[in-house]
């Protein structure tokens, strides 16, 4: 792999120098060349990160709560923090105790993996959210949503489920059609796909401003435009800081609609 | 420029369609964790807290038993302390009864001895009294006579020379009587 296709840009181009313009980050700055190549199947750097993202918490679960012990050491204090964090906070919330038990580890694994696959945007070296690749947003969106749609229609039964999904109240008259289609477009499309889009998007952008950030630092290290430089590489610093905060946010918010999802499922028809 | 023209080239046409092998490594990710986590160390950590919840229960019922057990020793001793105090006030109430009924007796007693002494008192002035009297008696006889036996002795000439042996006698008397009372305080 060379120093190209690991920075995306031309390392030997600065400001001043003739012939050499700004790369600006762009889509080709999601795409990776592939590390290896299975049965015609690629394996590229986000699948890389995705499954060091399943090492490091399962790694950390099992460090902190392999052993558990009723006195806890730091690890598994810190475990039990964020354990009770996704349980209570988010879980509890949405669904009561007694409901919300069942989905727990669910949600708290789609919290830490989430997260996880976020970090790694600020993790020097790895350098890339996962979750900037659609597909990984999608996977983890597509679990929810079949989660919600299988409750739905388990617990109120087929047409139930039906008029769950559709918003069905004969007290609304006239109106109740286009009620129900755009109830059923709601649960149906929109929640799925923005409940995708919104990390997605999200750690796109993030990753693409401190990308252009991080580039325009290195681009314009050359004569006078170090002062420039300079204060680019203050913002890298500041939007690092910044998506360590939005990270936790999109997993939390994102594990907060599913618990929303799944509350909406198991609520008799409103 | 080269390898970037290249990955330009890679760039799909639409950055929300997902690729599918993205999509299935990453549902296989996830599940990897899940498992793991339903499977083994949610449990684990939920049977600890269970444990810990179980304990601290436990500890909650020891102190309150412990609590419970000092209250009772409270009670006792406050009982004890009161019956004490009723013991010690009876014993108080006793002992002063017993010391009035002895003052009472004693106070019988010496005003039984007080008359006793003032009737032996009297009946010793009524003796001296009468001896006095006799002695009296017997010594204003003696007086008398010598008086007489004076005045007859003199020649009763002429009233101022009785008058004058009158007041000699009774000066006589005086003097005998104030060297008798000098003489009883100096026997004293």
């Amino acid at each position: 792999m060379s120093a190209e296709t690991m920075l995306a840009f031309d390392t030997e181009c600065h400001l001043f120098i003739p012939g050499c313009g700004f790369e600006a980050p762009g889509l080709h700055s999601f795409v990776f060349e592939p590390l290896f190549t299975i049965g015609g199947y690629e394996f590229n750097k986000p699948m890389l990160l995705a499954f060091l993202s399943t090492i490091v918490v399962v790694g950390f679960f099992w460090a902190a709560f392999g052993r558990a012990k009723v006195v806890p050491g730091k690890l598994q204090m810190i475990g039990e923090a964020g354990y009770d964090f996704v349980r209570r906070g988010l879980v509890y919330d949405a669904l009561g105790k007694r409901e919300g038990d069942k989905y727990v580890p669910f949600m708290v694994s789609l919290f830490f993996f989430v997260w996880m696959m976020n970090l790694w945007s600020i993790i020097p070296v790895m350098a890339f959210p996962v979750t900037s690749v659609i597909a990984f947003p999608v996977g983890m969106a597509l679990i929810v949503y079949v989660l919600w749609m299988y409750l739905t229609f388990k617990k109120q039964g087929f047409v139930g489920g039906l008029k769950n999904i559709s918003g069905y109240d004969k007290s609304l008259g006239w109106v109740l059609p286009l009620i129900m289609v755009l109830e059923l477009l709601q649960h149906l499309i929109i929640r799925p796909f923005t409940h995708a889009v919104r990390l997605f998007a999200n750690m796109f952008a993030g990753h693409l401003l401190i990308l252009l950030f991080t580039i325009a630092s290195w681009y314009m290290l050359n004569g006078v435009g170090i002062v420039y430089a300079g204060a680019s590489f203050v913002m890298t610093i500041v939007m690092t800081a910044f998506e360590l905060f939005i990270q936790a946010v999109q997993a939390y918010v994102f594990v907060l609609l599913a618990c929303n999802y799944v509350q909406g499922a198991l609520a008799e028809h409103h | 420029m080269n390898a970037l023209a290249n990955m330009a080239a890679e760039v799909p046409e639409n950055p929300l369609v997902p690729p599918i092998p993205e999509l299935v490594i990453g549902l296989i990710a996830f599940f990897i964790v899940f498992g793991f986590l339903a499977k083994k160390f949610l449990p684990n950590i939920n049977k600890v807290l269970e444990e810990r919840r179980k304990q601290i229960e436990g500890r909650i019922e020891e102190a309150e038993a412990t609590q419970a057990e000092a209250q009772q020793v409270l009670a006792d001793y406050r009982a004890q302390l009161a019956d004490a105090r009723h013991e010690a006030a009876r014993l108080r109430q006793e002992a002063q009864e017993q010391g009035a009924t002895l003052i009472a007796e004693m106070r019988a007693e010496g005003q039984r001895q007080r008359e006793d002494i003032i009737a032996a008192g009297h009946a010793q002035i009524e003796a001296d009294r009468k001896q006095a009297a006799l002695s009296l008696r017997q010594d204003v006889g003696k007086l008398a006579t010598e008086l007489a036996g004076k005045l007859v002795g003199e020649s009763l000439e002429d009233a101022a020379r009785q008058s004058r042996t009158i007041d000699r006698f009774l000066d006589e008397v005086e003097a005998k009587a104030a060297s008798d009372t000098t003489k009883a305080e100096a026997g004293r």
